[in-house]
Formats: C-alpha cells, sequence, structure tokens
C-alpha cells in the first residue's frame, strides 16, 4: 500500500497505494456525511469523532506517511507503523462507535439490513474476541516468525494484504473487547479478562522472542531496537485496554438505591 | 490467605443485605493484594531493576521457550491485576468507606508474596532471569527471598491487627 513512488515498484504498486488513500479518504467523508445525517438526533459526544479521525490519522501515517517510506528499510520504523496500524488506529476507530453512528444516519429499512448482516452467523464468529485474538495475536507470529516478512518487501500485493490484516483483526479485537458499539452477544467479563491476558502475553513473548530472533535481513541493532518498541509500545496499548476493559466492568455493576442508601447511613 | 483473597475478588454479587460489610472487607483486602501483587510485578521490576538499577536485562539470551512463555503471561497477569486492584478500590469506595490501613497491608502482604513467588519460581526453577548478573548471587537471594518473607509477614500482621475494624465496616 505505501510505496515510495520511485523506482522498481510496478503499476500495482501504483493502484494499491492509491486504494489506501481512497479508503482512508472515504472513512472520513462518511464518518461526517453520517454525523450530518443524524444531526437532528440527540447530540453525538465530540470525542468519539476525534477518536475516529485521530484513528485514520495514526492509520494514514503508518500507511502513506515518512514512517511508511523508512519502514521498508528499518524494521524499528516498521514496527513503529506496526503499532500506529494494528493497535492505536483500531483502538481509536473502534472508541469512534462507527456502527452505532451508521445505525443512527441510515433509514430504518437500511439500518435494519445492517443489524441483519451484524447479526449473521460469520460476523458473530469474527468478533468473538477468541477468533479476533487468534486473528490477531496468529497473524505477527505467522508475519515474524515465516519468511513472510521478507517476502512481504517484494510483493506489494501481500504488502497490502499484510497490512489490511493488521488493521482490520486488530479493529475486530480491540472492539470485540472494549468496543461501545452494540454486541449482542458479547463475551463475558472472565472471558475477555482472559483473552485480553493471552494476548499481551503471546505480544510480549513475541517481542521478546524477535529481539534474540530478528527476521530475515535485518540487521542485529535494528531487530533489538524494534523488539523493544514493540514491547514498550505494546504495553501502553494493552494497559489502556485492560483499563477499559474494567471501566465497563465498573460502569456495569454500579451499586442500586439500596446500596447507596446503606453507604449514606453508614458514614 | 493468599489464595482465599484472590478467589474473593473474583465474586460479583449485586444484592445488597447482611453480608455487604464483609464483602466490602473481604473486597477491600483482595483489592490491596491485587494491587500490591500487580505493582511488584509490572513497577517495582521495571523502574527499579530494569531502568534504574539496571540489573535485570530486557532478554538475556539464554532464556528457555517455556521460560519466555511464562514470562509473557507474568506480565501480562502484572499489568492486569495492577488495573484490576485499583478498580475494585474505586469499587469499595463508592459503597462504603475503605479501611485504608486494612488496604495498606494487604498492599504490603501483596508485594512481598508476589516477590516471593518470583524469587522461587521465575529465579530458582524456570531461571527466566536473575537478580544480577556477574556477582556471586547467594547474598542477593538471601535477600531478596528475605525481605520478601518479611514484607509477606508485616503485611500478614497489619491484616491481622486491622481484622475487627475491616469486619465491622
Amino acid at each position: 500500500m505505501a510505496h515510495r513512488h520511485g523506482s522498481g515498484h510496478d503499476a500495482l504498486g501504483w493502484v494499491l497505494a492509491d486504494g489506501a488513500i481512497v479508503l482512508l479518504l472515504a472513512a472520513a467523508i462518511g464518518y461526517a456525511v453520517a454525523l450530518r445525517a443524524s444531526r437532528s438526533r440527540s447530540p453525538w459526544p465530540v470525542r468519539r469523532t476525534l477518536s475516529w479521525y485521530a484513528g485514520l490519522g495514526c492509520a494514514s501515517a503508518a500507511l502513506l506517511g515518512p514512517v511508511a517510506g523508512a519502514a521498508h528499510a528499518s524494521f524499528t520504523a516498521h514496527m513503529a507503523g506496526h503499532l500506529l496500524l494494528g493497535m492505536a488506529a483500531p483502538l481509536l476507530l473502534a472508541l469512534a462507535a462507527p456502527v452505532t453512528l451508521g445505525l443512527r444516519a441510515l433509514p430504518v429499512a437500511a439500518a435494519r439490513s445492517l443489524t441483519r448482516l451484524l447479526r449473521s452467523r460469520y460476523l458473530r464468529g469474527v468478533t468473538h474476541p477468541v477468533a479476533a485474538a487468534v486473528l490477531n495475536a496468529g497473524g505477527l507470529w505467522l508475519l515474524y516468525t515465516t519468511p513472510l516478512y521478507q517476502s512481504m518487501h517484494g510483493s506489494a500485493l501481500l504488502h497490502a494484504l499484510v497490512h489490511t490484516h493488521v488493521l482490520v483483526a486488530g479493529y475486530l479485537f480491540t472492539a470485540a473487547l472494549v468496543g461501545p458499539d452494540p454486541d449482542p452477544h458479547r463475551a463475558s467479563m472472565p472471558v475477555r479478562s482472559a483473552v485480553l491476558i493471552g494476548f499481551i502475553a503471546a505480544h510480549s513473548m513475541l517481542a521478546k522472542w524477535l529481539y534474540a530472533h530478528p527476521p530475515a535481513g535485518v540487521g542485529r541493532a535494528d531487530g533489538e531496537a524494534g523488539a523493544l518498541l514493540m514491547y514498550y509500545g505494546g504495553d501502553a496499548v494493552d494497559v489502556v485496554l485492560i483499563v477499559l476493559l474494567f471501566s465497563g466492568w465498573y460502569a456495569a455493576t454500579r451499586p442500586r438505591a439500596a446500596a447507596r442508601a446503606g453507604m449514606a447511613t453508614g458514614s | 490467605m493468599s489464595t482465599a483473597d484472590r478467589g474473593d475478588g473474583r465474586a460479583d454479587p449485586t444484592s445488597a443485605g447482611p453480608g455487604t460489610a464483609a464483602r466490602a472487607d473481604r473486597r477491600t483486602v483482595a483489592s490491596g493484594f491485587l494491587f500490591g501483587c500487580g505493582i511488584a510485578a509490572s513497577m517495582i521490576d521495571l523502574f527499579i531493576f530494569h531502568l534504574g538499577l539496571q540489573w535485570h536485562h530486557f532478554y538475556d539470551l539464554s532464556t528457555t521457550e517455556v521460560a519466555l512463555a511464562a514470562d509473557g503471561v507474568f506480565h501480562a497477569v502484572g499489568w492486569f491485576v495492577t488495573v484490576w486492584g485499583l478498580f475494585l478500590l474505586a469499587d469499595v469506595r463508592r459503597r462504603t468507606d475503605v479501611s485504608w490501613r486494612r488496604w495498606t497491608g494487604a498492599v504490603v502482604a501483596g508485594v512481598g508474596a508476589f516477590q516471593l513467588v518470583d524469587a522461587v519460581v521465575n529465579h530458582k526453577v524456570l531461571r527466566i532471569h536473575q537478580i544480577r548478573y556477574h556477582v556471586d548471587l547467594l547474598p542477593y537471594d538471601v535477600a531478596w527471598t528475605g525481605s520478601a518473607a518479611l514484607l509477606l509477614l508485616a503485611g500478614a500482621v497489619m491484616l491481622w491487627r486491622t481484622r475487627q475494624a475491616g469486619a465491622a465496616g
């Protein structure tokens, strides 16, 4: 997707790079159009709008900016892009509740169709936290422990597929764990907790493993710096995910009136 | 003590009744214990031993794959229980008054318990990493394990001495 428009890249590379720009622009315009279409309804929280555009900004930086250019030569830059595209952008995009906004903006018939689609067996499957975590962490293991990382840099199509997977799997994972969008089959707190712990463990294991075994073609110092960035950068986003998970629990277990009355007399 | 506390933190009864004070007390202890374990695992280790003293290495390259996997799980659970402990504390606070002395006792016990597990399981059984490298380890192991046991004991004493206040709410 994010290819330097220089020599050595074929027409497909150009098409895919332009495709990424078109998709990002469509996402930016789509959210604005939906906001406008639903402006007669209850006010939409500004933080969600900010979150959507910040998420698109992170994805753009990873796919099109100087980070993307440097990622061809530097594993550390690749890892910075990966953190932006696979962790920061999905978190910000999921917190923007795009499905909720879409349901508000669409006419009733279309909104019903969207709901039917979201309830379909396939989407229910991939939005289960376990499936989403396997897609997310499994994709990373494939990318970094097989020759895929090296082949990706030789093929524009493979490069585009890997980056699409990283963003989509990251989004599904975040939305399944802590997303504000409606989720009629949301997994229980213990299941989501176990999945999140498992994911953080897998992510930090992979980072430490990469520290000692950089992908083919990556120098030792570059590999170590990239692995450290993956470990500590991943931690920062993971702690935010844990806090959001418990915030949901905290709101859902709000004491009822009886308990509050007890508190008033007790103190 | 430790296993019972951990189990109670998981329970999530929603009804308010005669057991409310006892439940708040269990939550206070569970919160402190989890938070103590968590800061020992995530913050004391990171800020003091990795970044401050630089005795610990990010990865000492001699680690077996089983140990690396165990280290990843320890790492994840460390952050998880830190946040969990704080949210349990917030939950107790919004329901009743927090017995801070009791909570502090549980934190001290939690730090000691984690350091003890770290010394025995991580340093000696799995050998993920050592306290320091290129030195005679014995004094370090004795100091680490001894201080952990002392902290656990001090926390247990604090919990014992505050048990009345805790049970009364």
